[in-house]
């Protein structure tokens, strides 16, 4: 068994885990953040994408001894309060969720994307960058089409601080 | 239409909790007490089980118990089933093979369920599961329905002589043939329709839950539809009485029909959760989900299609092998029988149509219903044909699609169907002019300057929703009706309660629902709570497959909605010293036309509760459900366009533009509906190119993780063009048609069709890979 201590949004989590266990059974199963989610077991699909101080990471790729002393944040941490972040805003805007289930990841890593890379996010670079993000239900063309948006309305400034982190 | 009526594009009412990680899927459900299953799976595709030996693993930490087949079957657990009787041209019935819960003497397929492992984690139970030992001996298996059906194959069932399941035909053999023996010109084809893994991205899963204290079962599942579930589980499986089971479809994250089935893992879950009394979880991870969802697909047919000398289709005869797998599934009889062959006639008038349907057992996962469930292998069947026969004629594969459209409407097709309504015309020009065919040439030859092979191709598809009138599917084997069920519970306060039997795991119906109260009542969607997924709450209820939840679904809500708006008229006419036919409601007001006596919907409403001023004899409340049974089917059908760019050095398809214009009839809310529209897309355009599903000879599934099964990703695919046209639907109250599965249905053709043009040779099977392409484009020259 491993102590793990991290910040998950902002609040320092502790727990007692099996060295085995993956960041995101930790978060799932210890913490309760169901909200990240499982969709392969083989870090393909994007379902469990979480920051680890401040990059998009598979949740499902990293141990939870890993991250500890980390600062995570989930896709529960996004929001301020009632305020959409604006990327989650775009999803709902854009229609770019159908099930919901690969929406955090996906979510998690526009964010991520759009930090890096601004206004000046092409959908060449969205497409490309998405390539770890599996989604069935809606072909991507309004996951794309919000991520743009999300990235146009975000300023010319690349590196964007994210919220929570 | 008011701001959030029929018609308006309204965002929908349920993202908010999905985006902000709040949705509530199986796997996130956990109740005290809570412990975790895992299943010891058949490595072998086909064996003898000869004995179990527990022992090592009960004495693994954290394990509780240890169930297998014998133990089920001892506690009279019954065979899976399948819904549709289906029989064989010389009236005999299909042959199904016993399939237990869990195998308690043979093997079948690969990932075929064998003993569950309880324990106090789900790692715990993983553990254990690996340290059962299962005697295995070992038999011969067999992969494809071909091979399956040949003399000397292993055999699967005793109750199946030569794996054969049924034998089953539909139209007029006589007729089909004596068409095409005095035809001027035939186009015969080997087609195959590959096997696809629906892969909805949240794994199935099961919480089972029986509680000693009230005798009761509850059991959280990833159903498309929970009350079948409930029924099927207690009428036959024995697992629980009706009335003491409790089934819950909470959210459910995408199904594609895969989620339709009752599986063996909930069975077992409730089930283990009796005898050990804990209740008991089990979540699939991915490859188990590749070995044991029902997959999709998978036939392999010869077509023949005969054309006079005025280039009109005279007839078509159709031969089909369907692998069922090793089972039948819930519904697997009906997707390759009627779901299938009953659309040969697509878009076309004609007049002789003959189809024969060999549904054969092989040792691989059962086959069902994935997305469109029959109408894209008859439209990949049909469309490939028409565009392939245009060649060898050297006609325009749009010229000779117009010679050949039905025209006048209703059409009584001579494979059962009736179409209501369509303007084939319509779709097709809409396609061509999106679709700029009339500029192609010059992108093709500008294409050819810089060293590519670029191609168009069409398909014109039709199909069947709204599945379906209980009678007319009772008369063709069907076990259960095909209406569906809803209650309007109007509160005191004015706000609405819509209880439906479909069941949302995508579509939206959180918000397209409401939108039938705010076109009704003109409330606001805010004030419209959708209830639905729960045997507890709602009645009953067939659920979501097949597009019925507009075409059916919501023709239940507006059946009630109409006794709400009747009861709600007589109250406010009583109150307001009125005629009854003078009352209107709109903008959340009960009015007296041409006066200014009016009420507020809260008002009647909290005065149906009240009872102080009610017309004499009238029961207080204001509550109303109903059941609907439609006439027909319903038919969409559009053009769908794919324009592809082949680069002839490697054999890579790109995918330049995709063009569909689609008739659904009327539309609740746009934007779903082109969500819908892109999704299917994606999913056929990823049986062309990408999705294969490949099981070596031994059975063993190679393709079982998404390192190795190709799914669609962002790359992969351009931005949609879609255009919606407009023939309401006759047969319905909303005259929809239904919009869940054209994409999946009419795409695959479209692009197969698009790369055969460009590459010069029409031998190209599905999935396109590089590979394919390169030996196709290197066998035609």
């Amino acid at each position: 068994m491993s102590k793990v201590s991290m910040t998950v949004n902002g609040r320092t989590m502790t727990g007692d885990v099996e060295d085995r266990t993956l960041l995101v059974h930790f978060l799932r199963d210890t913490l309760g953040l169901t909200g990240t989610h499982v969709g392969c077991d083989t870090s393909q699909c994007g379902a469990c994408v979480v920051h680890v101080d401040g990059k998009a990471v598979k949740s499902c790729t990293m141990l939870a001894a890993q991250a500890s002393g980390s600062s995570v944040t989930t896709i529960e941490g996004l929001a301020k309060g009632q305020e959409l972040h604006p990327v989650q805003a775009a999803f709902k805007e854009h229609h770019g969720l159908q099930c919901g289930y690969c929406t955090p990841g996906m979510i998690m890593t526009a964010v991520d994307m759009i930090g890096r890379h601004g206004a000046s996010l092409d959908e060449e670079t969205v497409r490309e960058e998405l390539d770890g993000n599996i989604c069935r239900c809606t072909g991507y063309h309004n996951i794309v089409a919000a991520i743009l948006s999300a990235a146009k309305s975000s300023g010319s400034q690349a590196e964007q601080p994210i919220a929570a982190e | 239409m008011g701001v959030e009526g029929i018609g308006a594009k309204v965002l929908r009412k349920e993202d908010r909790r999905f985006i902000t990680g709040r949705g509530r899927y199986v796997d996130d459900m956990s109740v005290p007490g809570m412990k975790h299953g895992a299943f010891v799976r058949s490595p072998h595709a086909h064996a003898k089980i000869k004995g179990i030996d527990t022992s090592a693993a009960r004495e693994m930490p954290g394990v509780i118990d240890i169930l297998d087949g014998q133990q089920l079957k001892a506690d009279r657990i019954g065979n899976l089933i399948c819904g549709w009787a289906v029989s064989s041209k010389d009236g005999s019935p299909m042959k199904m093979g016993a399939y237990p819960a869990l195998a308690d003497e043979t093997v079948r397929y690969v990932g075929q369920p064998v003993a569950i492992v309880v324990a106090e984690t789900r790692a715990q139970a993983r553990d254990a599961a690996e340290v059962v030992m299962v005697d295995y001996e070992e038999m011969p298996a067999v992969v494809g329905s071909e091979a399956a059906l040949a003399d000397g194959a292993p055999q699967l069932h005793p109750e199946a002589e030569g794996n054969l399941c049924f034998d089953w035909e539909i139209g007029d053999e006589a007729a089909a043939t004596s068409a095409i023996s005095g035809a001027a010109h035939i186009t015969r084809m080997k087609i195959i329709n590959n096997r696809l893994v629906p892969n909805p991205m949240e794994p199935r899963a099961a919480l089972g839950h029986y509680d000693p204290a009230e005798d009761h079962y509850t059991c959280w599942t990833t159903s498309q539809n929970p009350h079948v579930a409930r029924l099927v589980m207690s009428a036959f499986y024995n697992v629980a009485p009706e009335h003491k089971l409790r089934v819950i479809a909470p959210d459910v994250g995408g199904g594609f029909g895969s989620k339709i089935y009752i599986y063996p893992e909930e069975i077992v879950c409730l089930w283990a959760s009796k005898r050990t009394e804990v209740p008991v979880k089990w979540t699939s991870d991915r490859t188990e989900a590749f070995l044991t969802d029902a997959h999709g697909r998978d036939h392999v047919t010869h077509v023949e299609m005969a054309f006079d000398a005025d280039h009109k289709i005279v007839g078509l005869k159709v031969d089909t092998k369907a692998n069922l797998g090793a089972y039948m599934s819930l519904f697997s009889s009906a997707t390759p029988t009627y779901l299938y062959a009953t659309l040969l006639s697509g878009q076309y008038d004609i007049p002789a149509i003959y189809a024969n349907v060999k549904g054969v057992y092989t040792n691989t996962a059962p086959v069902d219903a994935y997305r469109g469930a029959g109408r894209p292998e008859a439209t990949y069947v049909v469309e490939r044909t028409i565009e392939t026969a245009a060649r060898e004629l050297g006609l325009s594969p749009a010229e000779l699609r117009r010679k050949n459209f039905i025209r006048s409407f209703p059409h009584q097709t001579p494979v059962i169907m009736n179409y209501d309504t369509g303007d084939f015309e319509a779709t097709l020009e809409a396609g061509m002019k999106a679709a700029d065919v009339a500029g192609f040439e010059a992108r093709r030859e500008e294409a050819k300057g810089r060293g590519k092979l670029r191609g168009l191709g069409m398909s014109c598809y039709i199909e069947a929703c709204g599945i379906a009138p209980s009678k007319a599917v009772g008369s063709l084997g069907a076990g259960v009706g095909l209406w569906e069920s809803a209650e309007v519970r109007v509160n005191p306060v004015g706000t609405v309660e819509i209880l439906t039997g479909s069941h949302s795991h995508g579509q939206g119906h959180e918000t397209t629902f409401a939108q039938l109260v705010a076109e009704r009542f003109g409330l606001p969607i805010d004030n419209v709570q959708i209830v639905h997924g729960d045997t507890d709450k709602v009645q009953f209820g067939m659920g979501t497959y097949g597009s019925r939840s507009g075409a059916v679904g919501m023709s239940a809500i507006v059946k009630a909605l109409d006794k709400v708006e009747a009861k709600a008229k007589k109250i406010a006419a009583h109150v307001l010293e009125a005629d009854e036919g003078d009352i209107v409601i709109e903008n959340g007001e009960v009015k007296v036309v041409g006066t200014d006596k009016k009420l507020g919907w809260h008002e009647v409403c909290l005065g149906a509760y009240t009872g102080h001023n009610l017309p004499d004899g009238m029961e207080p409340g204001l509550k109303e459900g109903a059941f609907y049974d439609p006439q027909n089917f319903t038919f969409p059908a559009g053009c769908y366009i794919c324009e592809v760019e082949v680069d002839p050095e490697t054999g890579t398809t790109e995918i330049i533009q995709f063009v569909a214009a689609d008739d659904f009839g009327n539309i609740i809310n746009p934007m779903i509906v082109e969500g819908q529209v892109h999704g299917g897309l994606a999913q056929g355009i990823g049986q062309a190119l990408l999705e294969g599903t490949h099981y070596d000879e031994a059975g063993q599934l190679v393709t079982a993780s998404y390192m190795d099964y190709a799914m669609p990703r962002a790359w992969d695919l351009p931005m949609f063009k879609v255009e919606t046209l407009v023939t309401a639907c006759t047969t319905n109250p909303l005259g929809i048609k239904g919009c869940g599965e054209a994409g999946a249905i009419g795409s695959p053709p479209a692009v197969i069709n698009a790369i055969t043009d460009a590459i010069g040779n029409n031998d190209l099977s599905m999935p396109a890979t590089p590979e394919k392409v390169w030996n196709a484009i290197h066998a035609a020259s």
